[in-house]
């Protein structure tokens, strides 16, 4: 018999009175895996976290987290659960290395397994150096890392992380995404929420696209660019005045008009350029790139990730 | 009831271990720097000086005033409701401010309900420390009121549990105060009805001294009854009467640590 998933949802629903920010998803996380809420703001992403994290009580549906039921067993999931927000809340009184040792004990850890514990942490995530130093002073991309560490006191078997590279320079998402990938190889399984296309394609096995409150669909990045784009994209610009929509019938598979842009989908992206300068039309630019996770979601909702 | 996970035990009733954690957070603040520890002192020496002022200053004036039948200087009469001021005043300032900051603003809770903490349990913590500091006020305030000579080293035994009481009953309703505060501007009625009770409790007037309509006013109010049982403790007379200042303190506590924790999940689990 199969392991059962550490998540599992069924006709999950978050209602804040008469606003339903989650609208009946089913999921299953399985574990080792990293799975991944893709979706633009107002998605439902962030609630449904709430619920896995056992801070928010479903309003219907199932929901079981390691075998457990989230509102009577919410003491013993989270013991289990490493939770990095979305809102950066580590404590400005205490030093970096007492917001480790803090948040330990807080999980019933010895004095001494905590300073171990949070000496092991800073340098896996490279902040050793800054153990005895404030945490104001520290840059985004160390707040984020610490807060991951934080996270990880407790060894925990499942990871959510909501937007964890939200905000942060390309040098710094790159670390951490470096990091989050060595959790997973030591099998720590990964739940994260993310509005950045990259993201999603770098760190997820698998992965649901929310709008709205519902799951729109679910693979992975691989399985979701091959259903619903094609291989490759040509991005065109127009000089402003110019109608080109209707004279690119029939080029590619099919066209989106963007307010500043033309995406055209096509199983080869150079054939469809030559078609374009065949028919007389001369864009201002022209793009040939592989198509995204972002074709794809663009494609689900007729909207863009990030507005 | 302790159940085992991952090889640690989690218990699932109210644990000794996580209320010691909130409260350790605590201590490790205190060594951020000297921020706090001027806050601190100043909460001493505020109701000293009314003491010295007031109670050996205009008591100079005044002279004696009855107590339990007989007559004391004002200063004995002044100083064990001093006592209780403090006592009040160092639990308040630890559950209003500083939980308030870290309920609204540092959002410390949100992190804290992430792991097995429960919120009765932040509750519980943050009350601790807030009657350690009130205790660390008491203990300076009943030395001094003794090498004045305004209480017997016995009395001072007698009325320390008593500020320890107060403590816990006025922190426990300040931290549900906080929870329903909505900004900083409404420290302004807080440090106002602080100021009321300081001044009409019975502090610097027997409280039979008032007019009939206010004496019964003042005697369903909450630092009356500190300031009686703190006073019966530390001057005189100690009787069975003073039970009813303890149950009603206690009433306070419990009061407010329920709503607290109420308040705690319903604005931060949600």
């Amino acid at each position: 018999m199969a392991e059962e998933p550490l998540i599992r949802a069924r006709g999950l629903v978050k209602r804040f009175g008469g606003f339903t920010a989650v609208d009946g998803i089913d999921v299953a996380v399985e574990r080792g895996e990293a799975f991944g809420f893709l979706g633009p703001n107002g998605a439902g992403k962030s609630s449904t976290m709430r619920m896995i994290s056992c801070v928010s009580a479903p309003t219907a549906g199932e929901l079981r987290i390691l075998g457990m039921d989230p509102v009577r067993d919410g003491v013993a999931i989270r013991a289990r659960l490493g939770v990095c927000p979305q809102l950066g809340n580590l404590d400005t009184d205490l030093s970096v290395f007492e917001n480790l040792t803090t948040y330990a004990r807080y999980f019933g850890l010895s004095r001494a397994e905590a300073r171990r514990r949070a000496g092991e942490l800073l340098e896996f995530v490279q902040l050793a150096d800054r153990a005895k130093g404030k945490v104001e002073p520290l840059s985004g991309g160390m707040k984020q890392r610490l807060l991951i560490a934080r996270a990880m006191v407790n060894d925990p078997e499942i990871m959510l992380l909501d937007e964890p590279t939200t905000g942060l320079d390309p040098q710094a998402r790159h670390l951490l995404w470096e990091r989050l990938y060595q959790l997973k190889q030591r099998g720590v399984t990964l739940v994260l929420t993310t509005h950045y296309m990259d993201e999603a394609e770098q760190l997820c096995d698998r992965l649901v696209v929310m709008d709205g409150g519902r799951i729109v669909a679910e693979g992975s990045p691989r399985e979701l660019i091959g259903r619903y784009s094609t291989p490759e994209v040509v991005e065109l610009r127009f000089p402003a005045g110019l109608d080109a929509v209707g004279k690119l019938e029939g080029v590619g598979e099919r066209v989106d008009a963007l307010p500043d842009r033309l995406l055209v989908y096509a199983r080869d992206g150079d054939a469809a350029v030559a078609e374009v300068h065949r028919r007389g039309l001369e864009p201002s630019s022209v793009l040939v790139r592989r198509s995204t996770l972002e074709d794809v979601f663009l494609h689900l909702t007729g909207r863009t990730l990030v507005e | 009831m302790t159940v085992m996970v991952a090889g640690r035990a989690v218990r699932r009733g109210i644990s000794a271990g996580r209320v010691g954690a909130v409260l350790g957070r605590n201590v490790g603040a205190l060594r951020s720097g000297p921020a706090y520890w001027l806050v601190l002192l100043s909460g001493f020496f505020e109701p000293l000086l009314y003491l010295l002022s007031i109670g050996v200053g205009v008591g100079a004036l005044v002279g004696a005033v009855p107590v339990g039948g007989r007559m004391v200087d004002y200063a004995v009469f002044v100083a064990p409701a001093m006592l209780a001021v403090s006592a009040m005043s160092g639990a308040l300032a630890e559950t209003t401010f500083n939980v308030f900051f870290k309920f609204k603003y540092a959002r410390t809770y949100d992190a804290v309900l992430a792991t097995p903490v429960r919120p009765v349990e932040i509750a519980l913590g943050e009350l601790t420390w807030a009657v350690v500091r009130c205790l660390f006020y008491s203990v300076l305030f009943l030395g001094v009121m003794v090498v004045l000579g305004l209480t017997s080293v016995g009395g001072a035994l007698a009325a320390f549990p008593a500020a320890a009481l107060v403590g816990v009953a006025f922190g426990a309703v300040g931290m549900a105060i906080s929870t329903f505060l909505r900004g900083w501007q409404d420290f302004d009625l807080l440090t106002t009805g602080q100021f009321t009770l300081f001044l009409f409790s019975g502090t610097f007037s027997p409280v039979r001294d008032y007019p009939a309509v206010f004496e019964v006013v003042v005697s369903v109010t909450p630092l009356y009854h500190a300031v009686e049982l703190v006073r019966g403790l530390a001057v005189g007379p100690a009787g069975w009467g003073l039970l009813t200042h303890v149950a009603y303190l206690v009433v306070m506590a419990v009061a407010g640590l329920w709503v607290a924790s109420r308040r705690i999940e319903k604005l931060l689990l949600v």
